[in-house]
């Protein structure tokens, strides 16, 4: 039974980082077109921003609490400078092409970000270990969990409500779902394209940003965080179904379990155990558990 | 390619680079060898993108070549170099041949993110077999050429030999099949695969025998590597690994099969003079330079010298958000 418990705690805090970086994700797919594999890049400013800012925000004697805000602040900067500057810069030479050739664009972006975070920060690791004490512990049963991984779920439900609200529920919202259903067709209704993708591109850069501040406690930050994040997260929203925000919600709870249970049971097929689910939803529903079937134009 | 042109310009390769071989100096030897054996796996790589198939885990055939191979050695005792090599090619052939029916059902950015899934992992598996020496590999005993011992002042030169051997006949090889019906079909498959398939012929069906033979070369290219390096580790199936090759295929294009190794050899002389004096920022120059290539030369290198002019590839007008947000660039 704590077992049990324990696992459930686990795949939830690891689902639920996951979650938002996913969600980021699988929003700049389902707008843009465009699978970012510079996302773990992001993720990895984000990390290293927030750790910058912590240690700042302490230098100038603020109150420990402030390193939450610290962090939020972190990832709003990255995704102010990074987003709009790589959207219309690069990207925005390359809508319409095909999409591995985007694909191909954004390995290379990962590949410049990934020196790029090395020449501004070094390599030595950082720790931020602060504001995970901050929140205290909580006992449920006989068990002590930190009270960080629980606020990080509600953040993560937070930033999925927001996303899924703010897409379903309010004019600017619908106007992004007519570009995504034809942009063509939305931007001769008058829809300013460039500014859709734009915002798009930068929430999503945000969201990634946002997942590596609040990691940033819980990891030692250093070079190399960005490949596994961005594996992990390809697979969950290749589980849930590019371009779906239900999915990526299924699948980083799907990642999350799998994990949590290899974790505890059976360590040695940690790393893969993600890949064996994500094969396994494959075989079964090739396009994802949330895409539907598209017809394949001529 | 005609065969028999095909065959004369691979020997006339062979014997350029056997006798500068005897001239180079010990580390440019090396070098050459890594490049002539990756660029095997690139090869490979190239073999798919032209048939409109994008991969991100060529590394697991590189893997499976060199860890067959090895084991060839180990557990069966084979210490023959041009043997263990066919060897890895059969493994790595055999498991791409097993997986492409199943992967041939996707394409696009999925079918990149299968091989990925599927490269890590083996990644993940070799890592963690600690009877295959877990995340350090294991080293190599010095292999035979055709019965002979290598003395250890010309083991360099086989290997390098051995490879260019290799390399040049698989060239030679693949640059005829492009010339063949199903190699003609595959580019018509990138093109558009769904009206090749209103023509009779199977897309799915040229997308595995693709991906049987990028892993069949991928998988020459690993064991050629190991023999060289007298060493493998998991490594070879990382994604990074996957990820290099990718941009060499991209970097040479898939119009000559002769770009594939420049692109090579250029790709490693990069590699080992960053490796030197930037290391932490050759992955930067990698990039910038893949940006530049896609940016100003999508047809790749090999468009430089061959005839054809290379297109970018254009969507289709529907399904994709084809209405460019800048002008001039309106499809």
């Amino acid at each position: 039974m704590d077992l049990a418990l324990t696992i459930g705690i686990d795949a939830l805090t690891y689902a639920s980082w996951l979650f938002i970086v996913s969600l980021g994700l699988t929003l700049v797919f389902g707008v843009l077109k465009i699978l970012n594999m510079a996302h773990g890049s992001i993720y990895a400013l984000g990390a290293y921003a927030a750790a910058s800012t912590v240690a700042l925000f302490a230098s100038w004697g603020w109150s420990p609490a402030s390193s939450l805000v610290a962090m939020l602040f972190a990832a709003a900067a990255v995704a102010a400078v990074v987003g709009p500057l790589l959207e219309r810069t690069l990207l925005a030479r390359f809508y319409g092409r095909d999409e591995v050739l985007l694909l191909l664009v954004t390995y290379a972006l990962f590949l410049i970000l990934e020196d790029a975070t090395k020449l501004i920060w070094g390599v030595n690791p950082y720790y931020v270990s602060e504001p995970y004490s901050l929140l205290g512990n909580i006992e449920i049963g006989k068990l002590v969990f930190v009270g960080y991984d629980l606020a990080l779920i509600g953040l993560a439900a937070v930033c999925g409500l927001a996303v899924w609200l703010g897409l379903n529920r309010t004019v600017a919202g619908k106007v992004v779902l007519a570009v995504i259903h034809n942009p063509e067709m939305s931007a001769s209704m008058g829809v300013n394209i460039s500014v859709v993708y734009s915002v798009a591109f930068t929430i999503g850069v945000f969201l990634a940003a946002l997942g590596g501040a609040f990691t940033a406690p819980m990891i030692s930050v250093q070079p190399g965080v960005s490949v596994s994040v961005i594996i992990v997260s390809f697979a969950v929203v290749i589980i849930g179904g590019l371009g779906s925000i239900e999915g990526a919600a299924i699948g980083a709870l799907v990642v999350g379990l799998a994990r949590a249970v290899a974790v505890h049971v059976m360590p040695e097929i940690e790393l893969f155990s993600i890949y064996l689910v994500m094969a396994a939803v494959l075989v079964f529903r090739p396009e994802g558990l949330f895409q539907s079937v598209k017809a394949r134009v001529i | 390619m005609a065969p028999t042109k095909a065959l004369a310009f691979s020997l006339a390769a062979i014997a350029v680079l056997l006798l500068a071989g005897l001239a180079a100096p010990k580390w440019l030897l090396f070098l050459s060898t890594m490049a002539a054996s990756h660029g095997l796996a690139i090869l490979g790589v190239v073999v798919l993108m032209r048939g409109g198939g994008a991969t991100f885990g060529q590394g697991l055939f590189f893997a499976v070549g060199a860890y067959g191979a090895a084991m060839a050695s180990i557990q069966l005792g084979i210490t023959d170099a041009i043997l263990r090599a066919l060897l890895g090619a059969l493994a790595a052939g055999l498991l791409a041949g097993l997986v492409a029916p199943l992967l041939a059902r996707y394409r696009g950015i999925f079918f990149a993110m299968l091989t990925l899934a599927l490269s890590m992992v083996a990644y993940g598996i070799l890592s963690k077999w600690s009877a295959l020496g877990g995340t350090d590999g294991f080293n190599l005993p010095r292999p035979t050429v055709l019965g002979m011992m290598l003395d250890t002042s010309w083991a360099d030169y086989v290997l390098y030999g051995l490879t260019v051997v290799f390399a040049a006949l698989a060239a030679a090889g693949v640059a005829v099949y492009f010339r063949s019906s199903s190699g003609l079909a595959s580019l018509a498959v990138r093109g558009n695969d769904l009206r090749v398939e209103y023509l009779g012929a199977s897309p799915r069906a040229l997308l595995a025998l693709n991906f049987s033979i990028a892993g069949a070369l991928g998988g020459l290219g690993g064991a050629l590597t190991g023999l060289a390096l007298g060493h493998v580790d998991p490594q070879f199936a990382y994604w990074t690994t996957s990820g290099e090759f990718v941009f060499a295929a991209i970097l040479a294009g898939y119009q000559s099969v002769a770009a594939v190794f420049v692109a090579s050899l250029l790709l490693e002389v990069v590699r080992s003079f960053s490796n030197l004096y930037f290391p932490n920022t050759w992955q930067l120059a990698l990039g910038v330079f893949l940006l530049l290539v896609v940016l100003f030369r999508p047809g790749g290198i090999g468009s430089l010298w061959s005839g054809r002019k290379a297109k970018p590839a254009r969507p289709e007008p529907e399904g994709e958000p084809a209405v460019a947000c800048k002008e001039g660039t309106a499809t």
